[in-house]
């Protein structure tokens, strides 16, 4: 356990002495500023939710998560310190959460920053708090799915470009499989029991049904599955694949 | 404390190292040499567990070092080739972090980092990043980080390398004094280094040991060794250069005479038999009172590591080594 907080603590150093976390924090903020707002018309709704905020998470998440976590691992490759890491007295598992809830932990803080949206639509209104309290449950979740799918690209390369750019395809792709538009696509093609085997893949099926507050043990266990099995692979590549 | 047992590691079809066996025990400061490629690092990364090998094993203090990977860790330090570290880290950081991963805290952390930075003569740089210092102090700051736990046994692949010649000298001094208490394996290519710091020297070539002796040992098998060589003064002897050749020639315990300088009159004289060296110094100091030579210098050679080395190793990289691909 210990092991696991010394490396996170390191890994938070790195990202702020970087400009990663904070270009990630402000870009995050001013685009979901920015598409709740303007975009995705908060106010001509007239319904106090963050509806309109949460919809765009999966969208924002697919470019932005994949930019905290592609140094996880390729820039150990790159630097020679994975060496270093991997002759120290921890285990392949403890270096690989501890370096996931570093990056996870600035996705979380990025997230908890929105929280003057959440000011605004108390003080316009009466949302039901316990519906934004899923949503932001649900974000988290995704974020994390998506940020182990990262962790995973990351640790196949010393080529931060190239972890950056295949997980943006493998996220989009858990993205698209239960993207309504290209579900009703599938639907002439194929009987609807196959979409919505496909679909289950999806981010998108679990975190809509988050977002409408209902928390289904379910969803949460699909974005576990996905952080797991994500993980798992880092494992074995980290593992099989560490000289090179 | 160090046992390596048909160490073996293949990359695709390519043979990097090739069944080595050795071991090292505590007190004893090992050399490893051998031309680029190798196999030296490979070698290592398989001792400090970073690549598994694909035959043979190692044991660190009873542990193997893939059955038991984090108690035979726990013994080690490694400084890695090109010593990397974290460029976003200050000195004091990456030391901290690498004593916290050690499993030090508190005082007994801020006492293992005062003691690294003490030894690797880092105070200066303490708080600066590690990307911004120099290449000589990134090299100590790694190097520091590898004894920052006092550990038993000690991993140095070129712990020299880049650094000043009086860096060189303190690490050189301080690898030494390790070694008293320590088992001890470092690889480099400054074979004074060896003669200066090493109990026991492993020339290592195209993933095989070929050669494994105390650097006396080894400089034993230069063809100079105990060869004598002997400077007159004065003028030109009597009859010349070649009267002087032939009389030692002459000589019972001679085997040859190589001329190497006219003047002053410089030869070098071996001898017929192996390890004859004192007896025939002392053939040729009665020779020369008898001819009334006067000597200036008389001493037997050592040999040089270098020729050895070359002699071991040159037929190899000759014939195009493994580096071809
Ligand atoms: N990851 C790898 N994949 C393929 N070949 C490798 C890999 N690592 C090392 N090799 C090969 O293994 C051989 C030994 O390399 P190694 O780094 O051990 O040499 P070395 O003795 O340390 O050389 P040097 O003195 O240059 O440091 C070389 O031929 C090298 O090309
Ligand atoms: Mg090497």
């Amino acid at each position: 356990m210990k092991p696991i907080l010394t490396i996170t603590k390191r890994e938070l150093t790195g990202y702020f002495a970087s400009p990663v976390a904070f270009v990630f924090i402000v870009i995050f903020l001013m685009l979901s500023g920015f598409f709740t707002f303007m975009v995705g018309g908060f106010f001509e709704r007239g319904q106090a939710s963050l509806e309109s905020f949460f919809a765009w998470h999966p969208w924002l998440y697919l470019f932005l998560v994949p930019a905290v976590g592609m140094r996880m691992w390729s820039e150990e490759r790159r630097l020679g310190t994975l060496e270093l890491l991997l002759t120290m007295p921890v285990t392949p598992w403890q270096a690989i959460l501890g370096k996931f809830f570093a990056a996870w932990l600035v996705v979380a803080l990025a997230l908890g920053l929105t929280f003057p949206i959440w000011l605004t639509v108390n003080y316009l209104g009466n949302p039901d708090n316990g519906i934004i309290l899923a949503g932001y449950l649900g974000s988290f979740l995704m974020g994390g799915a998506y940020l182990s799918i990262t962790a995973m690209t990351s640790a196949m390369t010393r080529n931060q470009v190239v972890a950056f750019i295949v997980s943006v395809v493998l996220s989009l792709f858990l993205i698209l499989a239960g993207y309504p538009p290209v579900t009703n696509l599938l639907t002439a093609w194929a009987s609807p029991l196959l979409v919505d085997a496909i679909a289950a893949f999806s981010v998108m099926t679990h975190f809509e049904s988050i977002q409408k507050g209902v928390i289904d043990s379910r969803d949460i266990l699909y974005f576990l599955s996905v952080i797991v099995f994500s993980l798992f692979t880092t494992g074995v590549i980290v593992r099989t694949h560490r000289a090179g | 404390m160090i046992q390596v047992r048909n160490l073996k590691k293949t990359f695709g079809p390519k043979v990097a190292v090739g069944g080595v066996t050795f071991k090292v025990e505590k007190g004893e400061v090992l050399g490893f040499l051998g031309p680029n490629g190798a196999g030296k690092s490979t070698t290592m990364r398989m001792i400090t567990g970073f690549i598994p090998p694909t035959g043979g094993e190692a044991i660190i203090g009873g542990f193997n070092i893939v059955e038991h990977p984090i108690e035979a860790k726990r013994l080690m330090g490694y400084l890695p080739e090109n010593a990397p570290s974290y460029a976003d880290m200050t000195v004091a950081g990456f030391l901290g972090f690498a004593a916290e991963l050690r499993g030090l805290s508190g005082s007994a952390k801020k006492k293992a980092v005062d003691r690294a930075v003490e030894m690797c003569f880092l105070e200066n740089v303490l708080h600066q990043s590690v990307e911004t210092l120099s290449k000589g102090y990134r090299h100590r700051t790694c190097f520091a980080q590898s004894i920052i736990h006092d550990p038993e046994v000690l991993i140095l692949d070129e712990p020299t390398d880049g650094l000043d010649p009086n860096q060189k000298h303190e690490v050189r001094t301080l690898i030494r004094k390790m070694g008293q208490s320590k088992a001890i394996i470092f690889s480099t290519h400054i074979l004074e280094e060896v003669e200066a710091v090493c109990s026991r020297a492993i020339i290592i070539d195209r993933g095989v040991i070929v050669a494994n002796g105390t650097p006396a040992e080894l400089k034993a098998r230069s063809p100079q060794a105990g060869a004598i060589t002997l400077r007159l003064s004065g003028g030109e002897p009597t009859g010349g250069v070649k009267a002087v050749r032939s009389k030692i020639e002459s000589l019972s315990a001679v085997e040859q005479v190589n001329v190497i300088s006219d003047s002053p009159l410089t030869l070098r004289v071996f001898a017929r038999k192996n390890n004859a060296s004192a007896e025939l110094a002392a053939a040729l100091s009665d020779l020369a009172s008898k001819e009334r030579w006067q000597i200036t210098e008389l001493h037997a050679e050592e040999g040089r590591l270098d020729e050895v080395f070359r002699n071991i190793t040159l037929p190899d990289t000759k014939s195009g080594g493994k580096e071809n691909q």
